[in-house]
């Protein structure tokens, strides 16, 4: 096991290279530092000083991936490339171009929001969408579930932007029952979360419900249900004991690949409900062109994603004791 | 005749989709799945729904330069001109003959009040609104009714008759009197609101005065490109690399497997919106290429298709490339190696036909989550430019005025409902294509 | 045996929908204390009978039947929660796949007390003790440790002795076993049947056997019911069916059966050699460590040598998981091979890549198990036959490929117009029939058959052994004829070879090695076949 992690770490490492270089080539073929420069500072009278002066503070003034003027190593080295890429693999996220301010500690303080409201929305909705889909199942081949899937398929189909703006607009302004938007610290925080968590589970029923109960089904059709049934169990008590456990394989998989991105938040949940997530962070960092805080998330995005799926192999091994690690 | 991008590629498709449709029904072995979507109900209803909303896109997709203005309109834009060209000054609800808010006019005495104007071209018809409008429009409603119910029903009627005589294999009688009634409906429902659309704005106007409903209409097209152009883009890479990573493992796997990792790590609204960015600092370097506005936005809407299916290619190239190394192992497979058979025409004849259940079903269902997803991104200012008619913008634009007292409601209710027509018929068909293909029940 | 049956059924019919009934009013009574047994072939609803008794069919299947009466009770008046407290309790079902039949996230010793929980009520600790009593019961050493692991961990066999063990926790009156030895090698066949047996002798509990294999119902049941196409065709005591069958379905049944007598009267003609192997090995990888080092090697085959001639077939005998389908697929090249020679008519096989290993794939051919596997549904059966023809001798025209499929349909028995048709069309021997004719289109000079009528109903088997035998008169064709099958045997091998953990045991003409054994293995397999019990009562 402890091998089959390191062997993972250590793959990690070409794939965050190639992030890394992805997210470099996609942002400086669109800007140059000039054009970075001349958008932070506003564009009005603008002088080559102050470009200078900006670029040269803030390490841009430096040739793009090969510097022919300096010597050996520092050919490398004294690049922008990598200045700003190597201290990345130990976490030093520098300081943002926009307003200076540590992307480090930054990161740390927003993604506590960020949790807040994702984390919540996850387990409610796991625990809303595997309820519905054992109902559906349990009443196979009954009007209940015939509702179910219509009802699944409407909800579906209904853009999320619709949930959160009819949200918004029913349970803020007329009923007036919890605040539209925004965001305080520590318990005051819970009445703004109410709101995105329950719009993010209700717009996740539709596919989520559906999803599993095409899971359950699967199960469901198997030989040890049928041993199951004919040692005596009742159908309610074949698909708690036996379908759900073995659903929950895929089920819990599925989850724990998600767990580590709920870090970095959802983005469109963040903007709707001015929730000062990471989320809004990085959206905000995409639209002023902030290259130090873009780099960032997309280098933590991508650690998180890598981390979830070493976690989604390693929890199969948990969950099912079919599977060992090679 | 003016030929956009997003227009030629749109009738690429097109021809794709009439070759590949007429592909299927001669194979004798597609004929049990076809006849099964026939025999549902829900699926040729909601097949229908999408053949309507696929025409409409496909008039709005024909383009020239208008006599009158030389601007470049299409088809359904010259069809549509009343509701076009009625432009109002800003908001006015929907049926109405007053603008929303209340404006400082002059009298003919000349003394100012502040009172609701009447609107230019909404029931400008009306002398006195108040007692008139309801009465009004029950008339015109019915007259618009009669206008296309009588005609519909005679040719439906008729049609119906014949095909009741010629027993098609593969649709069932009760399929097609579902399919005649749906025809009907649409039908009257389009001739009701035509008619009532030339005397009013039946979903009201926006805030610059432009008739929602035509909005809602014109957005179809944007919603329908991103959902099929998209795909366009995605399938080859998709099933490419999927069938190459499966079939031929070691090396080529490793590659396409970092490639894919390496994509999906980064988030797609980094991707999407550097993109655009790119495509932005393009246009505006090469400005003598892009004459007008519309071709600029058609140029965004195309680069963003490209993007998204650059984007999205992941998903379907890993259940390609799982289902690929299951079919390997699969003993014909195995046999056509022992008969001498090259690996390439085992690639063709083998496993390329044999996972193309996977691909239409994942096209099937990624079309809607794709119409559904370009509101989203419209919403974060890097969808299809702010010009182009999309729900997205549509919705943009009204979920500021959500906050007024009181509320304007209706281009949201409008991109609302036609979004979600769509995307269910979408969502309805893809479950009965899904199950009409699931392997489990092929022979 | 003059007491009231345990188990009486009368006029039971089971349909689907509106089509024609799956099992076709019938009756039958089961005894306490004797093995009854239906016996019958594939499709003919034998299994559907034992599930309709306990109403385990899905929604859509509708049971009638007069009577289904288990010890006085009526089953069929029976609500469905009362139907739950009979079943496993009264009545234990067994079925033939013990891998799928138990639930894999479940421990072995769980499965086993959740019957106990539900029917009796005792504590944890009586339960625990009961479940290691019922597992060495079955005769699964070290019961202890076998409690907490899970179904993948035990092998076939110990798989089925854990379904024994869950069956008999309640204490049934009436065990039903469906196939249960099907799945399993034919050592550990003969193993379970003992237990079974032993098990009804020390309960007297009634056994109600299914099965397909008429030599294995011989030797265990005292009833035999043959049931064909839902109906039950005939019904007596075992050893007066076997000895004076009256229904011709029987009797079909009966001389279907390939006995081991069949290889008596073998001629033996020399004839040049074809093929020979020296040293052929398979080995696989094992790799661990951080950078998967090759530590050491899983040794599939290891050192096998051989030689088939001209015109003759040689058998390879072997249970599960000794190595032969990875021979015959490494002769073929499909799987690497680790080292060896493999000469064939002079040229070395084994040294040839590349283009020259693709051209010399007309001399060996093979034909599958599966037949519903061996063939990609999405083609026609004429662009079947002559996907070799089209690889390995292109300038051969579309008229002649066509009229050459339609002489290998006529050679295997299938009537021409089979060439415009899909695979799923056809039953299974006939799928079998194209997959020969598409091993003979390119006229092979050996064709590897690995278990290929393994899969097949006993009197369809007999017609393909035929088939065989005759196109290898004919065109004088070489077999390597993979089996675990030792009366298939009997009936097409010239000689036999017995495989065993990856290497050859006995080697020898086909009389010598199955009428007269040297080595002790060999001697086990052939004491563990089922033989039809004629002269004995």
């Amino acid at each position: 096991m402890i091998q089959y992690i390191i062997r993972r770490i250590l793959y990690a490492f070409p794939l965050l290279l190639g992030v890394n270089i992805l997210t470099f080539v996609l942002f400086f073929v669109v800007n140059s530092p000039e054009d970075m420069a001349r958008m932070q500072l506003g564009h009005k009278h603008v002088t080559e000083q102050a470009v200078e002066n900006w670029k040269q503070q803030r390490g841009y003034h430096l040739p793009l991936l090969w510097n022919a003027e300096a010597s050996g190593t520092s050919k490398i080295t004294e690049t922008i490339f990598f200045q700003k890429s190597a201290g990345l693999f130990w976490f030093d996220f520098g300081i943002s171009d926009s307003d200076r301010r540590n992307i480090g500690a930054d990161i740390k303080q927003r993604m506590w929001p960020s949790l807040a409201v994702a984390l919540p929305t996850l387990l409610l909705g796991l625990i809303t969408n595997i309820c519905v889909a054992l109902l559906m199942v349990l009443f196979r081949r009954s009007y209940l579930e015939f509702g179910g899937i219509v009802l699944c398929v409407v909800l579906m189909s209904v853009s999320s932007l619709f949930y959160i703006i009819g949200g918004q607009f029913f349970i803020g302004k007329v009923l007036k029952l919890v605040p539209i938007s925004g965001y305080d610290g520590g318990f005051q925080a819970l009445k703004f979360i109410v709101l995105p968590i329950v719009i993010g589970v209700i717009s996740g029923i539709g596919s989520g419900a559906r999803w599993y109960r095409t899971l359950f089904l699967e199960e469901v059709e198997k030989d040890y249900v049928r041993t199951a049934r004919a040692k005596g169990l009742s159908e309610t008590q074949v698909l708690f004991r036996h379908v759900l456990k073995n659903a929950m394989i895929p089920i819990l998989t599925g989850v724990v690949v998600v767990l580590p991105l709920l870090f970095m938040g959802s983005l469109i949940m963040e903007s709707f409900f001015s929730i000062p997530g990471l989320g809004s962070y990085t959206i905000d960092a995409i639209n002023s062109q902030d290259f130090a805080i873009v780099r960032s998330m997309v280098f933590l995005g991508s650690v998180l994603y890598i981390v979830g799926l070493l976690l989604t192999d390693i929890s199969y091994t948990l969950v099912d004791p079919r599977v060992r690690l090679s | 005749m003016v030929v956009l991008w997003t227009d030629a590629l749109i009738f690429v498709l097109l021809l794709g989709m009439i070759v590949l449709s007429v592909y299927m029904l001669r194979n004798p072995r597609m004929s049990r799945p076809l006849r099964q979507i026939g025999t549902s109900k829900t699926g040729m209803v909601s097949l229908t729904v999408l053949l309507f909303f696929v025409a409409v896109g496909l008039l709005d997709s024909m383009h020239f330069h208008s006599k009158d203005s030389n601007e470049i309109v299409s088809v359904l834009d010259q069809w549509l001109s009343p509701i076009r060209l009625h432009g109002e000054k800003t908001y006015s609800a929907p049926f109405a003959a007053h603008l929303f808010g209340k404006e400082l006019m002059v009298l003919e005495d000349g003394s100012p009040v502040w009172a609701y104007p009447r609107l230019q071209y909404g029931g400008a018809h009306l002398d006195d609104p108040e007692s008139e409008l309801f009465y009004d429009v029950l008339m015109k409603a019915s007259i618009g009714f009669i206008k296309s119910a009588i005609p519909a029903a005679i040719v439906l009627v008729l049609l119906v008759q014949r095909l009741r005589r010629r027993q098609n294999a593969l649709i069932s009688q009760a399929s097609v009197k579902a399919v005649a009634w749906t025809v009907f409906w649409i039908v009257t429902v389009c001739g009701t609101l035509l008619e009532l659309s030339s005397y009013y704005h039946v979903l009201g106007t926006d805030k610059v005065g432009e008739d929602v409903l035509y909005q809602a209409i014109k957005s179809i097209r944007t919603g329908l490109v991103i959902g099929t152009l998209t795909t366009l883009i995605m399938l080859p890479l998709a099933i490419v690399f999927g069938i190459l990573a499966g079939f031929f493992r070691g090396w080529v796997d490793d590659t396409i497997q970092y490639l894919y990792t390496t994509l999906n790590s980064i988030p797609s609204v980094l991707l999407i919106a550097a993109s655009i960015l790119v495509v932005q600092v393009y246009m505006a370097k090469n400005e003598e290429q892009f004459t007008s506005l519309i071709v600029r936005a058609d140029m965004r809407l195309l680069f963003l298709c490209i993007i998204l299916g650059v984007t999205n290619w992941t998903g379907l190239c890993r259940m390609l490339r799982a289902e690929t190394l299951k079919l390997r192992e699969m003993e014909y497979v195995q046999a056509a190696s022992a008969l001498g058979v090259r690996r390439r025409i085992i690639l063709f004849r083998h496993i390329l036909p044999n996972v193309m259940h996977i691909v239409l079903i994942s096209v099937v269902l990624d079309f809607s989550s794709l119409v559904l997803a370009e509101a989203v991104l419209s919403y974060i200012n890097i969808g299809v430019d702010p010009t182009t008619h999309s729900w997205g913008n549509m919705i943009n634009g009204a979920r500021l005025e959500m906050a007024r007292e009181p509320v304007v409601w209706w281009s949201l209710a409008a991109s609302f409902l036609f979004m979600f027509t769509l995307v269910l018929a979408a969502n309805l068909f893809a479950d009965s294509v899904r199950d009409a293909f699931d392997p489990r029940r092929m022979g | 045996m003059n007491r009231s049956p345990v188990l009486e059924v009368k006029n039971l019919t089971v349909k689907f929908g509106p089509d024609n009934p799956v099992v076709d009013t019938i009756g039958f009574e089961v005894h306490a204390g004797e093995t009854f047994a239906i016996v019958g072939e594939s499709g003919s609803g034998k299994s559907i009978t034992a599930l309709s008794v306990l109403r385990l069919l899905p929604v859509n299947a509708s049971v009638n039947a007069d009577e289904i009466n288990l010890n006085g009770v009526d089953l069929l008046r029976k609500a469905e929660y009362e139907l739950c407290k009979i079943r496993g309790r009264r009545v234990a079902l067994i079925f033939q796949d013990p891998m799928s039949s138990l639930n894999p996230v479940m421990t072995v010793g769980e499965q086993i007390a959740e019957v106990l929980k539900l029917h009796f009520s005792m504590t944890k600790q009586a339960i625990r003790q009961r479940v290691i009593e019922l597992l060495t019961r079955v005769e699964i050493p070290e019961p202890e440790k076998r409690v907490g692991e899970y179904p993948h961990q035990l092998s076939g066999g110990q798989r089925q002795r854990v379904m024994i063990a869950i069956a008999l926790a309640g204490e049934p009156d009436l065990l039903i076993a469906d196939e249960p030895t099907t799945a399993l090698d034919v050592t550990i066949q003969a193993q379970i049947l003992a237990l079974l047996k032993a098990i009804q002798n020390k309960t007297g509990m009634a056994l109600w056997l299914i099965s397909h294999d008429l030599a294995l119902v011989s030797t265990m049941a005292d009833r035999i019911a043959v049931m064909q196409n839902g109906k039950i065709v005939e019904t007596g005591r075992s050893a007066s069916i076997f000895q004076n069958p009256t229904h011709p379905y029987t009797r079909k049944l009966l001389d279907a059966l390939p006995s081991m007598d069949s290889c008596l009267g073998h001629k033996r003609e020399q004839k040049p050699p074809l093929l020979k192997i020296d040293d052929f090995k398979v080995y696989y990888p094992i790799r661990k460590g951080i950078f998967k080092r090759v530590v050491g090697h899983v040794r599939a085959v290891d050192g096998v040598g051989f030689e088939i001639e001209h015109g003759k077939t040689l058998a390879l005998v072997g249970e599960s998981g000794c190595g032969k389908t990875t021979l015959g697929k490494a002769l073929l090249n499909l799987i690497p091979a680790y080292s060896g020679r493999v000469v064939m008519d002079g040229i070395e096989l084994h040294k040839l890549t590349g283009e020259a290993l693709r051209r010399k794939r007309a001399d060996i051919q093979i034909v599958f198990q599966d037949p519903f596997s061996s063939m990609n549904p999405r083609m026609l059966v004429s662009e079947i036959i002559d996907e070799g023809i089209r690889a390995l001798y292109p300038k051969v025209g579309a008229v002649d490929r066509y009229a050459r499929v339609v002489e290998l349909l006529e050679r295997v028995d299938l009537p021409p117009d089979s060439a415009h048709r899909y695979p799923h069309e056809f039953s299974g021997g006939q799928r079998q029939r194209i997959c020969i004719a598409r091993a003979l289109a390119v006229q092979p000079k050996m064709i590897v058959c690995d278990e290929p009528t393994s899969a097949l109903d006993a009197s369809v088997q007999a017609q393909i052994i035929e088939l065989l035998k005759d196109l290898q008169k004919e065109q004088g064709v070489s077999y390597l004829f993979i089996t675990h099958d030792l009366g298939v045997v009997a009936e097409i091998a010239d000689e036999v070879a017995v495989m065993y953990r990856g290497k050859i045991v006995e080697h020898g003409e086909v009389e010598q090695v199955l009428l007269n054994p040297k080595n002790t293995y060999t001697r086990e397999l052939l004491a563990a076949v089922p033989r039809l019990q004629n002269k004995d009562v």
